[in-house]
């Protein structure tokens, strides 16, 4: 495993813009007790750091920073541990430079 | 919400959609873009650097007006190792010519220019609206698209799918599976803001010169992976990628990686006191020519990162997304024009004409590259790095030690990493793979 570094994504996030659609979060994660490696994977490979485990030990994922590479359908989505929809247009990140 | 039929709904505003959707409008087809970002470009990533080539067979002319940054006269390679780099760099003055090869471009300017000439030619471009299913008929033929605008269905003849490398629609309409994790890679990139005569002396360039650094090696932890270095006007874009089955793996971070790309004694003088203004990523498909899903079918075709077309060897994705959407529009042309319909057998056409281009000829080449590279990450993107960069210390360092026992120092630390035979064997590997 990789060691924790003090990479601090959200200061990069804080560079992009969004236009957040509340309320409708455009990834779901299928409610579970105990997270599938899949899931596991997940906390490490998103580029914005969406996905956290909570108190629990379950896998959460806040969409807000997302920057909708994708990676998470292509890990999670076949085996049906993330649910994966495009934001509705005009949401979501907007690039300035890309 | 739009009760009209078209001839043809491109769906996405990337390379491959704008090249298709202009094509097709040029030539007089009545064409319906859709887009979910605010305008084009909005959800487009890449490096990026654009091939002249491609374009002009599109736009001639694209140098009078297109938003380009710099055209590229020196590209280096850089093999990393921990402390050091081995560099191979090739400058040549020829490439200041009056129609330069290739240039940079920040694809949110760049791809706003270009849906300006689709509209231009006369496709109906409608964004913020995303295509949430495609329609099929009974029979399984796509007859049109639905959205999140509500309104029901928009209909056409044909479908051209430009949505992207992860093709939700396509996958989820069943016309081609979801990428596989050994099969596309995650790149993380930042723009990095300096003043223009502080990248132009820090990359030995003038006026509109421009360089690309492209580095393999300790960077991706192992991992099959490339950062890159690109020079803008203004900025620097700078990035990592490495396969998603790779981070799946080994439980790396991207923005680790990046942060360590960025800190390398080689690169962080380059980007120093610099502007970060954005961070992005991307899936890039890697899977060469074994992943190219089926192209066409009854009423569709696929085109560009989401019909993984991508020589990750030569690092060539918007050019194979612009030429095939350019492809594209010209076989459906050719099927409209002889009054048939957009049927598979028809369409099948598309691939015909792909695979007459150079982008399928030279996919072909590299097809076991990939299996190659990615089975064997540890070896090419670790040991012969860290290989060969300390027998350029060996050599360049002069510390009293004959050179003779120098040499064989160098030679053992090759052998002792890796046996003669998986040496060899790696060498006529890769000779057979580049074949």
């Amino acid at each position: 495993m990789a060691t924790e570094t003090a990479v601090r994504v959200e200061d990069k996030l804080f560079q992009n813009r969004y236009l957040v659609d509340a309320g409708r979060a455009h990834i779901k994660v299928r409610p579970h007790n105990e997270p599938t490696p899949a899931l596991k994977a997940l906390l490490t490979a998103c580029p914005a750091r969406c996905y956290e485990l909570n108190d629990k030990g379950q896998v959460e994922i806040t969409a807000d920073g997302c920057v909708e590479c994708g990676t998470c359908r292509i890990i999670g989505e076949p085996s049906g541990d993330i649910e994966w929809n495009y934001p509705r247009g005009g949401y979501g990140v907007l690039f300035k430079f890309g | 919400m739009i009760d009209e039929r078209f001839d043809a709904i491109v769906v996405g505003a990337g390379m491959a959609g704008n090249a298709a959707a202009y094509s097709l409008a040029t030539k007089g087809l009545k064409v319906l873009q859709l887009e979910r970002g605010e305008y084009s470009g909005s959800k487009n990533v890449q490096g990026a650097i654009l091939y002249a080539d491609m374009l002009e067979k599109i736009i001639p002319d694209f140098r009078e007006d297109a938003p380009l940054e710099r055209h590229l006269i020196e590209q280096r390679f850089w093999m990393m190792g921990e402390s050091s780099h081995t560099g191979l760099h090739y400058r040549s003055d020829d490439f200041n010519e009056e129609k330069p090869n290739r240039y940079t471009i920040i694809r949110a300017q760049f791809d706003k220019w270009f849906n300006k000439k689709v509209q231009e030619a006369g496709a109906l471009v409608v964004c913020e609206t995303t295509v949430t299913e495609l329609v099929q008929d009974a029979y399984g033929k796509v007859i049109g698209v639905k959205t999140d605008r509500g309104g029901g269905q928009i209909h056409a003849d044909v479908v051209v799918l430009a949505e992207g490398v992860s093709g939700l629609l396509g996958t989820r309409a069943g016309l081609r599976k979801i990428p596989k994790p050994t099969d596309v890679a995650l790149a993380v990139k930042e723009m990095h803001f300096l003043p223009q005569e502080v990248i132009e002396e820090r990359f030995n360039l003038k006026g509109n010169e421009g360089a690309v650094i492209e580095a393999a090696g300790t960077i991706s932890a192992g991992m099959t992976g490339m950062g890159f270095i690109y020079t803008n006007r203004e900025c620097i874009s700078l990035g990592i990628g490495c396969l998603v089955s790779d981070f799946q793996k080994s439980g790396e971070s991207p923005y680790t990686l990046l942060e360590k790309f960025k800190k390398h004694p080689s690169v962080a003088p380059l980007i120093e006191g610099s502007e970060v203004k954005e961070y992005a990523a991307h899936l890039i498909p890697e899977g060469g020519y074994k992943a190219i899903p089926q192209l066409f079918g009854d009423g569709w075709v696929v085109v560009g990162d989401a019909a993984q077309l991508n020589n990750a060897i030569h690092r060539e994705g918007s050019n194979l997304a612009m030429t095939s959407g350019r492809i594209a529009a010209e076989a459906i042309f050719q099927v409209k024009s002889r009054k048939e319909p957009m049927t598979a057998s028809n369409l099948a056409l598309y691939k015909k004409m792909l695979e007459d281009s150079f982008v399928m000829k030279d996919l072909k080449k590299y097809k076991d590259m990939p299996q190659l590279l990615h089975v064997q990450s540890q070896n090419f993107f670790l040991t012969y790095p860290q290989l060969v960069n300390k027998a350029m210390q060996n050599f360049v360092r002069v510390d009293g030690t004959p050179k003779k026992e120098k040499e064989k120092l160098t030679m053992k630390s090759f052998t002792s990493a890796r046996s003669w035979a998986g040496l060899f064997g790696d060498a006529f590997r890769l000779a057979r793979a580049w074949r």
